[in-house]
């Protein structure tokens, strides 16, 4: 078990590795051959002169070869001092994303604002996508071709079909506009602060973005539970004289629901992407929407961060379903 | 075989009575290509002690009709009827509950692929107790203690230490010796193995079986050996029936139906018998053609398509009477039933056994 943990963190350590070059080349080394400067992006505007340019070139090391500038860019993880000449030095400490100039702030601390936002964000609307999704997919698996089935498939195949950009507006439009069950407040309401707010700021954007992963999860699971179910083991297991609920449960969903435990840490890993227009839509400010801001703003050294740790959520969630997995299927040696 | 069964308990009832009467059993299957006709009227009775086999090829309806007595179709599409008397008490009108007290329990059953019918999740001895603990009202201490009990009779090696382990740890003999396991732990009085030892090589096959027999014996139970393997039944069985096309063509003691088969089909299957005490022959000889669609099943005998023999019989019968499963009048001994679903009459199917058949096998 430890050594299957060591030699995952080391896999770990090398992806993360693989991701900071892939960033750093797209970000940093395409412009240099698109014959510009990364310096636009860095400081978010074109320098005002020539000369201004040539100082700040130097400044951030963008004079320097390709192999060097990777080094300082991997080296600049563990904290480093930035300044950009005129104001006094910022010290950023590990793990260090830069600075933006564009917003006058620590990357790292501008991730750290949106965070939270986008973890409540994915774990709520997980809960809410595996419960329904599930529940869905095995009423569904269990009775094939009954009107529960139709009825829940037919459900999924239109959540599927339909975009957040549609939902969210119409939920919003319903629940907040005209029906006024749910507060208009404009926005994420932090658990700290008042934690039934946080509950009702949240739940369209999770009922939203849930919608559409459980919609997924209903047809997956319900095509594993229908093929678990027609296993030879589950003949034995009534052979036996088992109860219904017993083959079910014990025989039928743990065998079902396994494969889905792997689909589920690569979606949750891979949920920070999707959530940009789920965050958009609600006026949430959490990862999604700042990377939107970056992006439109070309401030570069916050996109690097956001994608950095959206990577490293990805390879964190990765390693944990390999580890559930071996505790689920004895079959898995560690 | 029926001379030892009352030799070996006289005076007891339940050795002359049958334990087991199937009766004019059919289990029919609605599809949208028509009505699959999986078993259509078979009957056979079977006393404790006794081995039945059933025989036939892939699609003849043995399994189905082991499932059936297992009351596995219940909940499915299947329809069922006819009887399935176990010790007098009717299977098929029961409902899905009432039959899980006698699945496991009275009647329990070992599957062909022990692999794929062991949960790959669960430690074997997780599973076997699981089977005793559902119909014993035991803790899981007493459970445990009688599983490895159990592994040990069916011949597992530490089987203390092996309680934990997974099936893609056993081999392919051991996982069968523990469905084995599975299946007697609640000690039952008609034990169902359907195609026990297909997965298996030989030198095992032969032990799994003679393992049967032990338990057979220890118990008194009766027994049901599914196969297509005549030479499973040669070793094992008292009683058999060939089934071809969800029916009972031929059936009789083990004896009467290896020294004096009738029916053209059962000819085929020893035929196509690889025989280690005969010299050996050029070629096998195969049946031609294929087993009948179960839904258009062919009009008169089941057999005709493929009976070699169809053109002796007058008045083309085979193509348009169904036959009658008639006692032979071959038997000398009144008490070895043995009957024939085959419209050639009996001399002349006599005949042709001694002449055409016999020689060749």
């Amino acid at each position: 078990m430890i050594r299957f943990i060591v030699s995952r963190l080391i896999g770990m350590v090398l992806v993360l590795i693989v991701v900071s070059l892939v960033t750093f080349l797209i970000f940093q080394a395409v412009p240099l051959l698109a014959k510009s400067s990364p310096v636009y992006y860095y400081i978010g505007k074109a320098p005002a002169t020539p000369e201004l340019l040539k100082t700040l070139t130097h400044r951030f090391g963008f004079d320097q070869p390709l192999p060097a500038q990777y080094w300082s860019y991997l080296a600049g993880f563990f904290g480093k001092s930035i300044t950009d000449g005129t104001s006094a030095p910022v010290q950023c400490d590990f793990p260090c994303f830069g600075y933006s100039f564009r917003r006058n702030e620590l990357v790292s601390t501008l991730i750290v604002q949106a965070l939270p936002v986008t973890i409540s964000l994915c774990i709520g609307a997980a809960i809410l996508w595996l419960v329904g999704g599930l529940l869905v997919g095995t009423l569904s698996g269990l009775k094939p071709g009954s009107f529960t089935d139709r009825a829940g498939m037919t459900g999924a195949l239109a959540a599927v079909s339909l975009p957040i950009f549609f939902t969210g507006p119409v939920l919003l439009l319903v629940f907040v506009y005209t029906l006024g069950w749910l507060p208009d407040n404009g926005g994420y309401v932090d658990i700290t602060v008042n934690p039934a707010q946080w509950f009702l700021s949240l739940l369209l954007p999770w009922v939203c973005l849930a919608f559409l992963f459980a919609a997924l999860y209903a047809r997956l699971t319900r095509s594993n539970v229908l093929e678990t179910m027609g296993e030879d083991y589950i003949r034995t297991a009534r052979a036996k004289g088992l109860d219904r609920r017993t083959i079910v449960v014990k025989h039928g969903l743990r065998a079902a629901l396994t494969p889905i435990v792997t689909i589920f840490g690569i979606d949750i890993g891979s949920l920070i992407g999707t959530t940009i227009i789920t965050e958009q839509v609600f006026n949430l400010r959490g990862l999604g929407t700042l990377s939107i801001q970056a992006i439109s703003s070309l401030d570069l050294p916050v996109m690097l961060g956001v994608t950095v740790v959206a990577a490293f959520a990805l390879v964190v969630a990765n390693f944990i379903v390999d580890l559930l997995y071996a505790v689920i299927d004895p079959r898995v040696t560690v | 075989m029926t001379d030892t069964s009352l030799a070996d308990a006289p005076g007891t009832t339940t050795a002359q009575r049958p334990f087991l009467v199937v009766d004019d059993l059919r289990v029919h299957f609605p599809t949208d290509d028509g009505l699959v006709k999986s078993v259509d009227g078979l009957s056979f009775e079977l006393r404790r002690g006794e081995i039945l086999g059933i025989v036939g090829e892939s699609g003849s309806g043995k399994s189905v009709t082991a499932q059936a007595i297992l009351g596995l179709h219940k909940g499915s599409k299947a329809q069922v009827s006819g009887r399935i008397l176990l010790d007098e008490q009717d299977l098929v009108p029961l409902s899905e509950n009432d039959m899980r007290g006698v699945r496991g329990d009275e009647v329990s059953m070992i599957f062909q692929d022990p692999l794929s019918s062991l949960h790959p999740f669960y430690s074997i001895g997780n599973q076997i107790s699981e089977a005793y603990l559902v119909h014993n009202k035991v803790g899981k201490k007493a459970a445990k203690q009688r599983t490895i009990e159990m592994l040990q009779k069916v011949g597992i090696p530490n089987a203390a230490g092996r309680y934990d382990d997974y099936p893609h740890q056993f081999s392919g003999g051991m996982r069968q010796r523990a469905m084995i396991a599975m299946a007697l732990i609640c000690q039952p009085k008609l034990l169902i193995a359907d195609e026990p030892t297909t997965a298996l090589d030989v030198t095992v096959q032969a032990q799994i079986l003679e393992l049967i027999k032990e338990l057979r014996d220890e118990l008194n139970s009766a027994v049901i050996i599914i196969t297509h393997d005549l030479g499973v039944v040669a070793e094992t069985c008292d009683q058999v029936v060939v089934m071809y096309g969800g029916q009972c063509v031929e059936k009789g003691t083990v004896d009467e139906l290896f020294d004096r088969p009738e029916m053209p089909y059962t000819w085929g299957l020893l035929g196509s018998m690889p025989r280690m005490d005969r010299v050996r022959q050029e070629r096998l000889t195969p049946i031609p053609g294929s087993p009948p669609s179960l839904i258009n099943v062919p009009k008169g005998c089941v057999f005709n398509p493929r009976c070699r023999f169809s053109d002796r019989v007058e008045g083309r019968r085979c193509f348009t009477e169904h036959p009658d499963l008639l006692e032979t009048t071959g038997s000398t001994d009144p008490r070895v039933r043995h009957q024939v679903r085959c419209h050639i009459p009996p001399a002349e199917r006599q005949e042709i056994l001694l002449t055409e058949i016999r020689p060749t096998l």
